[in-house]
Parts: C-alpha cells; sequence; structure tokens
C-alpha cells in the first residue's frame, strides 16, 4: 500500500495497532542493551562516574530538537497541502516533546552543577533550550484555547513554522556565543570526539529513546484521532438534542 | 557516598530517577487517555450516534 495511504485516519489507526507492540519490545530491548552499556563503560578521566548522566541528557536534548522538527514537518503539512494527520501529528508530538525537553534541562542541571559548580547559567545553549521548552508549553496553551479545530491548526502552524528558526539556534549557540556548554562533541565536521567504548552506549540509548519517541507519539496520534472522533460525535449528539 | 558511582552518586541516581519518572508519566498518561476516549466513544456509539463515514453505506 503506498505510504499515502496512511494519511486515511482509519487506515492509519489500524498500522498504529500493528506496529505498537513492535515498537514497545524493540524499545524495551534497546534500553537494557542501552543501560547495561551505560553501566559497564569507563568513567570519564576528568568527569568520573558523572559522565554517566550524559547518556541520558544527550538523548533527551536531540529528541527535543528532533520532536520539533517532526512538528515543524507537519506545520508545513498543514498550511502546503492540508494534510488531513498534520495537524493530528503536530498536536500529538508537543507534550512529548515538552517531555523530553524538560528531561533535558533537568539533566543538565545536574550535570552541570558537579561539573560546573551551578545547576543554571544563562548563557545562549541553554536559553535557547529553555525557549524551546516555553515554545512547546505555548503551542499546547494555544491548541486548548482556540474552539475551532482547523483555525487552531493553521495558527499552531504558522506559529510552529516561526518557532523553528529556535532549532540551528541551539545547535550553533555553542559555535557562536561562548558558552558554558561544551561544543558539539559527536555530530562535527572532524567526527566525533568521544571514545567508541562511549559513544556506542551512548547511540543504543540514543536508538532506545528514539523507538519510544516514535512508539509514544503514534499512540498520542492515535488519541488524537480518537478525540477528534469523540467531538464530532458530541457535536451531533448536540445538533440531535436541539 | 557510594563506591561504585563516586562523590556525586546522588546526582546521577537522580538524573535517571527523574528521567525515568518523566517517561513513565508519559506511557501512563497516554493510556489513561485512551482508555477514557475509548469509553466515551463507545458511550456515544451506545446511544446510537455514528459519523457519516463510519456508517455502512444503505444496500
Amino acid at each position: 500500500m503506498p505510504l499515502v495511504d496512511y494519511a486515511n485516519p482509519t487506515r492509519f489507526l489500524a498500522l498504529q495497532r500493528r506496529l505498537a507492540p513492535v515498537l514497545a519490545l524493540v524499545t524495551a530491548v534497546l534500553f537494557v542493551i542501552g543501560l547495561v552499556l551505560v553501566f559497564r563503560s569507563p568513567a570519564d578521566y576528568q568527569q568520573g562516574e558523572t559522565v554517566r548522566i550524559m547518556y541520558i541528557h544527550v538523548p533527551s536534548a536531540w529528541l527535543s530538537m528532533l520532536t520539533y522538527a517532526i512538528m515543524t514537518a507537519s506545520a508545513l503539512g498543514t498550511l502546503v497541502w492540508r494534510h488531513p494527520l498534520a495537524d493530528v501529528a503536530a498536536r500529538a508530538a508537543a507534550p512529548i516533546g515538552a517531555a523530553f525537553t524538560f528531561m533535558a534541562l533537568i539533566t543538565g542541571s545536574l550535570w552541570g552543577r558537579p561539573m560546573w559548580g551551578t545547576y543554571w547559567e544563562w548563557d545562549a545553549r541553554l536559553t535557547s533550550v529553555l525557549i524551546l521548552f516555553l515554545m512547546y508549553l505555548g503551542l499546547m496553551a494555544l491548541w486548548r484555547t482556540l474552539e475551532d479545530p482547523a483555525r487552531g491548526a493553521r495558527l499552531a502552524a504558522i506559529l510552529i513554522l516561526v518557532g523553528s528558526i529556535n532549532l540551528p539556534i541551539i545547535k550553533f549557540s555553542v559555535d557562536w556565543w561562548n558558552t558554558l556548554h561544551q561544543p558539539a562533541s559527536v555530530f562535527r565536521l572532524g567526527g566525533p570526539t568521544i571514545d567508541a567504548s562511549m559513544l556506542v552506549p551512548l547511540f543504543v540509548m540514543a536508538a532506545a529513546f528514539t523507538t519510544l519517541l516514535f512508539s509514544l507519539h503514534l499512540a498520542a496520534m492515535r488519541n488524537e484521532i480518537l478525540r477528534r472522533r469523540l467531538r464530532t460525535l458530541g457535536l451531533l449528539a448536540a445538533g440531535g438534542a436541539r | 557516598m557510594s563506591p561504585f558511582l563516586g562523590p556525586y552518586t546522588g546526582f546521577i541516581v537522580l538524573s535517571y530517577g527523574l528521567a525515568a519518572l518523566v517517561i513513565a508519566a508519559l506511557i501512563v498518561w497516554i493510556g489513561v487517555d485512551h482508555a477514557r476516549l475509548k469509553r466515551r466513544l463507545a458511550d456515544l456509539e451506545a446511544r446510537g450516534l455514528r459519523r457519516r463515514s463510519a456508517t455502512p453505506p444503505e444496500a
């Protein structure tokens, strides 16, 4: 079946039902392998055991941005192609993105205190990630505020696209400004600066977090479709009662 | 402090604990939301309400 056929919500729900157990199993297996590798990996020569916070902080931070990138693609789908599932995808992703961003901020803070001597610093990287978190919260508030879903979808899509300017700012903030945060050490032109003994567990944990994101996102999209069906039936019931 | 995780054990354990808590909260929230939506949909359908697209075409 062509991919475009899954734009139909009923077909999407059938696909989600089939994929959910597979994704959940893959996620669980990846987390078990990842955590075993994390706690068998060596301590860092400078940071000691504290480096273990990296294995949850870095994937959370990556996914906080990946989720917003998914929402940006969905916003284009809403505005340009009027894809029936685009707004569903964006709306379902926002709370998950907010949770991953919250996790990145908290674990970063807990990593920063022993390494930098402070929980928080108003530098470019930390502040731009905080702005990302506030954008997620703002979008969720916007969707809840507007009664008309079509109008809400368009307004949210515009706001998401405007907010996407924050993604390159987050990524390059450590290069453009002086910050406490270390520069990129995995995805950089010269290759990773992290030893393979730490890089492999980091990638396995990142894969576990990514499959977790897809599992949760598909389930949240299913809920959003059901919520819209419920709204339609609620309107029909209200119309019939009149 | 723990000889296993060094002098900053508390920070490491708290990071993993909070991450687990956030992930668990997301899973529970999505599951509870799904159960609530299904129950409310079933209630409305039991009252004979159907979306147009869910109504089988008449023979």
